[in-house]
């Protein structure tokens, strides 16, 4: 843990192209980046299933089968055919023949957590609500604008944390494309470097775990001011409830997540 | 695809599959029985819960790479050793498990609690025979995620050289050669899905008054079972 010090408390380590920071900025734009792409598939796709009930033994099975492609293989498979598609094609610019590849990884590891968690959080609203919401005239994309998401708000914030975590976890083997940089490059470089291996290696470890508990701090914190305080689980000490609200009560997807 | 090299690296391939077999299924196991006692644990003791939460979710933020390199120094083993691994991964099953336990035993209806409890059952024989069949189901689906999980994270093992599936993965990438990333990837899905479906089996063989509850009248804990089985493997991980 001294060498974890060491390196972290050196300034030094911190500046430069090859310095922490840098590689931190990495880190986060290919998660972030890849966060949103995933949201922006498995949101609306969930939403769908959630809302009409269809499809939920596809969605199962997508979300399984995403889950259990291994993401090392998949990045391997990838970058291979990508420098493969950049080098037949000279328009298009060649980094995206390992930039594109590795997003792609982190995506399909982001989409089954966000998939699941909405149309689970959707299909788990309690029926008396969406029935009310039809008698006071509100047609199917109202319902699912104004009652369904608000209320399975909680869930999906928690499958897009739960995304999160994973993606910045899993982007540390980008690193096996060198000129990726993140900070698995610290992971794996470390054990060769002369000097403070152990530190340097360890360090990039409790990095991408401070990264992974601020990104989901911060995404908690933009679900807690868009959540109804309504709905919020963990609201003020005394004022609720330690157990979720009644309509995750079930779910144990909804269990595990909401009590964090 | 090359046919050729398949066949002649069977052998090879047919022993990096049965490393990841038991790599991915070992940890599961011993995850499983920690998490147990630890998860009814919490379900008991409310106070320790929200620090075993805790720690779980910074267990799940320290990449498995990570781990596989930082193990060996831990516990004195040697770097290529399986048994980082294995400990790498028991690990993560127990983070995932702890919550899964303690959540699955919450749903066990208070009215066969108090059954139990009327019929004399003492609180760890009540825990075996009464509130782990029950939660069964629940704890099948963390089961289930954990399984397919670490299929796919035992493969990020041959980064430090670990030899099973995920070794072809490497092996392709520097021969700039895609069959054998390929047979790699199969070879995982083939692997998760038989995983899956040994643990679905066992459920259903555990719980067999599931399948009669669903006919008849709908009880508490076969409606929970029956969203467990829709959510599929729970989103449990956070």
């Amino acid at each position: 843990m001294n060498g974890v010090w060491t390196f972290l408390s050196d300034g030094a380590n911190w500046v430069g192209p090859d310095g922490i920071w840098t590689r931190i900025a990495e880190h986060l734009q290919y998660s972030v980046l890849a966060l949103l792409i995933a949201a922006v598939i498995a949101l609306p796709l969930g939403a769908l299933i959630g809302h009409t009930g269809k499809g939920i033994t596809a969605a199962v099975g997508l979300a399984n089968l995403l889950r259990a492609l291994p993401s090392l293989g998949l990045l391997t498979l990838l970058v291979l055919w990508g420098l493969t598609i950049v080098q037949d094609n000279p328009d298009i610019p060649a980094r995206w023949g390992l930039y594109v590849p590795s997003i792609l990884v982190l995506v399909i590891l982001g989409i089954p957590p966000i998939l699941t968690n909405t149309y689970a959080g959707i299909g788990a609203v309690d029926p008396a609500v969406r029935d009310a919401a039809s008698g006071l005239g509100m047609t199917g994309g109202q319902v699912l604008r104004k009652v369904e998401l608000p209320v399975a708000a909680p869930l999906i914030f928690a499958g897009l944390r739960s995304a999160f975590l994973q993606i910045v976890a899993t982007a540390t083997i980008l690193a096996l494309v060198v000129t990726l940089g993140g900070l698995g490059r610290f992971i794996l470089d470390g054990p060769k470097s002369p000097v403070n291996p152990y530190g340097i290696m360890a360090g990039g470890a409790v990095l991408v775990a401070v990264l992974a508990i601020v990104g989901d701090r911060v995404i908690a914190a933009i679900g807690y001011a868009a959540i109804s305080p309504g709905l919020r689980s963990n609201g003020r000490p005394g004022n609720r409830r330690r157990r979720p609200a009644l309509t995750t009560r079930n779910d144990p997807a909804a269990l595990a997540e909401v009590q964090q | 695809m090359n046919w050729a090299w398949i066949d002649s690296q069977w052998p090879t391939i047919w022993q990096e599959f049965g490393q990841h077999v038991w790599l991915s299924v070992l940890p599961v196991l011993i995850g499983l029985l920690l998490s147990i006692p630890i998860g009814a644990l919490a379900h008991r003791y409310g106070w320790l819960r929200p620090p075993l939460v805790t720690l779980a979710g910074l267990t799940y933020t320290i990449p498995s790479l990570a781990l596989f390199v930082v193990l060996p120094g831990l516990l004195g083993t040697k770097i290529l050793d399986p048994i980082n691994v294995v400990v790498a991964l028991t690990l993560y099953t127990v983070a995932l498990l702890v919550r899964t336990v303690a959540d699955a035993l919450d749903t066990v209806p208070d009215d066969v609690r108090q059954a139990a409890l009327a019929m004399g059952y003492r609180p760890v024989r009540q825990l075996l025979a009464v509130d782990l069949p029950v939660a069964a189901p629940v704890i099948g689906a963390g089961v289930r995620v954990a399984t397919v999980s670490n299929v796919s994270l035992v493969a990020i093992a041959a980064l430090i050289g670990v030899p099973q599936l995920g070794s072809l993965f490497t092996q392709g990438f520097q021969e700039d050669f895609a069959t054998p990333i390929i047979v790699g990837i199969v070879g995982c899905l083939v692997l998760a899905l038989v995983l899956d479906l040994l643990i679905v089996l066992a459920i259903r063989l555990l719980t067999p008054w599931q399948r009669a509850g669903r006919i008849g009248r709908r009880g508490r804990s076969a409606a929970a079972a029956e969203l467990a089985e829709v959510v599929g493997p729970a989103e449990v991980i956070g």
